[in-house]
């Protein structure tokens, strides 16, 4: 078979895989593949007795390819989402700081939430944006959005949507401009936040649905930094965490928390070490501690076990990476 | 003149900014708010250039039939598609429920997720790949790599859950965290803002021109 | 029921009375204007108002602000303050004019800014503490209890921000360094620089695309020209097509940012001519992809499959992209050398590259690649600032440890 076939092959067992699932969520057969604790424990298993296979396998000299690699992840990821076992994540000190920083605000204490990401990382900072949202607007905190990134301001939209819907929020009858409010994207990166250090509206004219600034009920006495009392940046890049931490912290005196994706979180325990930041999150692990400790069932938790996966396949794989290596230097020692 | 202007443009920028940031007083932070607009405005219309680069060296693989000339194909029509669909949207396209929104969250977001999540799959490869332990170092980073893998998610707790509880996986990859990974990154952020101060001190003096186009 | 003309008197004058009453409960109304829709303001026993109310210039800024501060009252009994609100009235000939609300605060603050103020001319302020009230008619009701006028305040702008002390002589001293070094290799001085793997590699890796007839590929990192980063990246691409093009190879640079896209064009065109090859230079070589972070990667990502250069170079500020790039280069088997200021990103530059360039070996590439005195000058300068920090941080671990004296603070910016 030419590659060009194989790739028209998998491209099309791809999509057949897709149209099956969409199928799935629209009639709710995917809702109802639930894999009882034993039927996991048996799936957990047989993962098992695979990589020991491969482990076998690979000490007799045979190497596997990286795609070998790739479907043993895809695997780990995927099967957790049908599971019914649930794990508890124990909060980090630095999750816990966050939490004790936003429980001591007073009511009515105006907090800003920067929303700079995209889509790609909605699935680590999203679950942080909904539990984050829904304990201030559940504790009458007043939140401001902002987004220095383009695509920000919508996806507090959609996190803004799941939250508004929930019963305790709808009970609270809040209002667009008087509780909360989204003040959409602002080009110019950390010019942004340092023209904010000096007047929110000469950043800011208007808010994502066009009210003029001073218009706004929320903002009318936020002329700067000052007038806020908390903030939480979700980052995923540049601008993001470290450009809020150099211009709104240190030179304005920001009171700060920070969520960030995974891979760019240990770069912000400086931070939070020297002081500059008042709490992280970190990643998946991060959103679901926050939601544990609000007491929010959310995405976090959910993709948690995922996660636990993933980490167990790639610590087999670098096990199973180790042994071929052993193998070859002893082979080689005893060539020479 | 072609390339003094520019070095002297670029000097009293960066004079500007340096002075701004210990003198509070008109008219350092005005024009600091200047020369970000500026750049805002330069950046902005700058994007056409890319926009039109694209778009030609796309027609130009079409229209020659040059290999692979059907991914240049998906890229006009894209283009062109989300280009439409915002321009026609009015001034609410970004509203909930318009085209733009529907291409936003269906297709644009699934894309870019896809794209993120294959780096879960890299980082299985490239761990599987790189991590040995050759030597007394590596041997170290690929432990500490193992107590943060397992500390990092519920499942490091459960299996460490004999011990007692500072000692437990969890609390063991916090530490290290907290101490040997951020004394890491200090070092090497220290490192980074002097290179960086030490880099910008060249270009505002234009001993650094290499990036206008030749070393000299 | 009747009434004798004595009652109806005493009718009457209690009527006055409760009219006094209320006029005199109304009085903190004044402000009612500027409060939310949904409350009230009644006074029903006296409350404590906020004391010493003190008005200052607020320091180290451009003008048009003024600080006040005050000290909390003590709650009358069964009462809770839930706020403060700040009253502004400008100075008509030195007496306070119409008062207005300028702001408000939490009860945890004591504190407020009024950013909204002109130089020119002076004000007088009034601090109302916002004390709890029943809720009738489920109508919360509130309270204003209003200090004294505060004396008389303006704002001005300042000439140095003296909370950046520090970092000025950081400043002056790192610049200093650097500039002495600058000039004692100008005037000829031998400066020694130690070996960059990564940059010793570059003509190897040029080669080695040569011998297989094979592209380059030079990735300059996602973000735009105000990135040193991206300079840097920008300045080690000028030598790296030099080599190139002497060694009639072809270099292919695609982009994420406009601007990035005209600078790397001038730049390779230049490194072109310089080694006398002008007509070889391609308009095409430097290309724009797309802004989009995901979307530039999976571009990228597309075109190392598909046309398996030989060489790659990440040479830029990059984020979680790194890893994508990096490893699809090296399942083509290319030969990559990456270079970052991106802390986070370099583990997986490290894993998946020959060579890397951490941190600050990106920005002295230009000087490595170069050997000009000049900027080897300025490396030796950046050196001296790092045996600063060295000497800095081993004296503040032996002070601090001891608890002889907290150093750490020489060094907090504290605005």
């Amino acid at each position: 078979m030419s590659t060009r076939a194989k790739e028209i092959l998998v491209i099309g067992i791809v999509l057949l895989f897709s149209i099956i699932i969409y199928l799935g969520k629209v009639f709710g057969w995917v809702e109802v593949i639930r894999f009882s604790p034993l039927v996991s424990m048996i799936l957990i298993g047989i993962l098992f007795l695979a990589l020991l296979y491969i482990l076998v396998l690979t000490l007799k000299g045979h190497l596997i390819e990286r795609r070998a690699v790739f479907l043993f992840v895809a695997i780990s990821v995927a099967l957790p989402f049908f599971m019914t076992i649930s794990q508890s994540a124990r909060i980090s000190p630095e999750v816990q700081q966050l939490y004790d920083n936003v429980s001591e605000l007073p009511k009515g204490s105006k907090v800003l939430v920067s929303f700079d990401f995209d889509p790609p990382s909605a699935p680590e900072l999203q679950p942080m944006a909904e539990s984050f949202l829904h304990y201030c607007l559940l504790n009458d905190l007043k939140v401001i959005i902002m987004g220095l990134w383009p695509q920000g301001p919508q996806q507090a939209n959609l996190a803004m949507d799941r939250v508004l819907k929930k019963e305790d929020i709808i009970a609270k009858k809040l209002r667009d401009g008087k509780d909360y409010v989204n003040l959409g994207f602002q080009a110019g990166n950390e010019f942004v936040i340092k023209g904010m250090g000096a007047d929110f509206s000469s950043m800011f004219k208007s808010d994502y649905s066009g009210n003029s600034y001073h218009d706004i009920e929320i903002v009318k006495n936020v002329k700067n930094f000052s007038d806020i009392d908390f903030a939480f940046n979700l980052s995923a890049g540049y601008p993001g965490t470290q450009e809020w931490v150099q211009i709104a912290v240190d030179r304005y005196g920001l009171s700060m928390g920070a969520g960030n994706t995974a891979v760019q979180a240990p770069m912000m325990y400086t931070y939070v070490n020297a002081g500059q930041l008042k709490g992280l999150l970190g990643g998946i692990k991060g959103a679901a501690e926050f939601e544990n400790i609000v007491d929010y069932i959310g995405k976090g938790t959910k993709y948690m076990l995922s996660q636990s996966f993933a980490h167990m396949i790639v610590i087999a794989f670098i096990i199973i990476g180790n042994v071929a290596y052993f193998k070859n230097e002893r082979g080689k020692k005893k060539k020479h | 003149m072609r390339r003094e202007i520019p070095l002297i443009i670029t000097g009293v920028v960066g004079v500007v900014f340096l002075l701004q940031y210990f003198i509070p007083h008109w008219p350092f932070d005005e024009m600091s708010g200047w020369f970000s607009d500026w750049f805002s405005i330069v950046q902005a219309f700058a994007i056409w250039l890319g926009a039109l680069n694209l778009l030609k060296i796309s027609a130009q693989k079409v229209i020659g039939k040059k290999s692979d000339w059907g991914f240049a194909v998906v890229i006009i029509v894209s283009f062109l598609i989300i280009v439409i669909v915002g321009l026609t949207g009015g001034e609410g396209y970004r509203e909930t429920g318009t085209g733009f929104s529907w291409l936003y969250k269906y297709v644009y977001s699934s894309l870019s997720a896809t794209m993120f999540s294959i780096l879960a799959f890299f980082v299985a490869s490239a761990s599987y790949r790189a991590f040995r332990a050759r030597n007394f170092e590596a041997t170290l980073l690929l432990v500490s790599a193992f107590f943060v893998m397992l500390g990092r998610v519920p499942v490091g707790d459960n299996i460490s859950f004999f011990l007692p509880d500072e000692y437990q996986l969890s609390q063991i990859a916090n530490w290290i965290m907290t101490w040997p990974q951020t004394a890491g990154q200090r070092a090497i952020m220290i490192g980074i803002a002097l290179g960086l101060v030490s880099t910008s001190l060249r270009i505002i003096l234009g001993i650094e021109r290499s990036y206008l186009g030749g070393g000299d | 029921m009747h009434l004798n003309p004595r009652g109806c008197h005493f009718v009457g004058f209690a009527n006055v009375c409760l009219l006094l009453f209320l006029l005199i409960s109304l009085t903190p109304s004044t402000f009612a204007q500027d409060e939310p829709d949904s409350t009230k303001s009644v006074k029903s026993a006296p409350l404590n108002p906020p004391t010493n109310i003190e008005v200052s210039d607020t320091p180290n800024d451009a003008g048009g602000s003024i600080t006040i501060q005050w000290t909390e009252p003590i709650p009358s009994e069964g009462k809770d303050i839930k706020g403060y609100r700040i009253f502004r009235a400008e100075s008509v000939d030195g007496k306070p004019g119409k008062y207005k609300m300028v702001g408000s605060v939490v009860t945890t603050k004591t504190r407020f800014k009024d950013g909204n103020v002109d130089d020119d001319l002076d004000y007088f302020y009034q601090v109302a503490a916002v004390y709890t009230a029943s809720v009738i008619e489920g109508q919360e009701l509130e309270t204003l209890a209003k200090s004294r006028t505060s004396s008389k305040g303006n704002s001005s702008a300042q000439w140095f921000d003296f909370r950046r002390v520090n970092v000025f002589v950081g400043v002056i001293l790192l610049c200093g360094f650097i500039l002495y070094y600058i000039s004692r290799a100008k005037a000829g001085e031998k400066l020694f620089i130690r070996k960059i793997a990564g940059l010793e590699a570059v003509d190897e890796a040029v080669g080695r695309a040569t011998e297989m007839g094979k592209k380059i590929f030079f990735i300059p990192g996602i973000n735009d020209m105000n990135d040193v980063q991206t300079i840097a990246g920008v300045s080690i691409l000028g030598r790296v097509a030099e080599v190139a093009a002497t060694y009639e190879t072809y270099i292919e640079v695609p982009v994420a940012r406009s601007l990035v896209l005209v600078t790397a064009k001038e730049v390779v065109k230049e490194a072109y001519s310089k080694v006398g090859r002008p007509e070889a230079f391609h308009e095409d070589q430097v290309h724009y992809l797309t802004d989009d972070q995901f979307g530039y990667a999976a571009g990228i990502d597309g075109m190392v499959v598909r046309e398996e250069p030989a060489t790659i170079f990440f040479m830029g500020a990059f984020y979680a992209e790194s890893l994508i790039l990096s490893e699809t280069g090296n399942s083509i088997g290319a030969i990559q050398i990456a270079g970052t200021a991106m802390p986070a990103q370099l583990p997986f530059f490290v894993a998946a590259c020959d060579y890397t360039l951490i941190g600050e070996e990106l920005f002295a590439a230009s000087a490595y690649l170069s050997r000009e005195p000049k900027l080897l000058g300025s490396l030796k300068g950046q050196d001296m600032g790092k045996a600063i920090v060295l000497v800095a941080i081993i004296i503040g671990i032996l002070l601090e440890t001891f608890n002889i004296w907290d150093l750490s603070k020489l060094f907090k910016v504290t605005g």
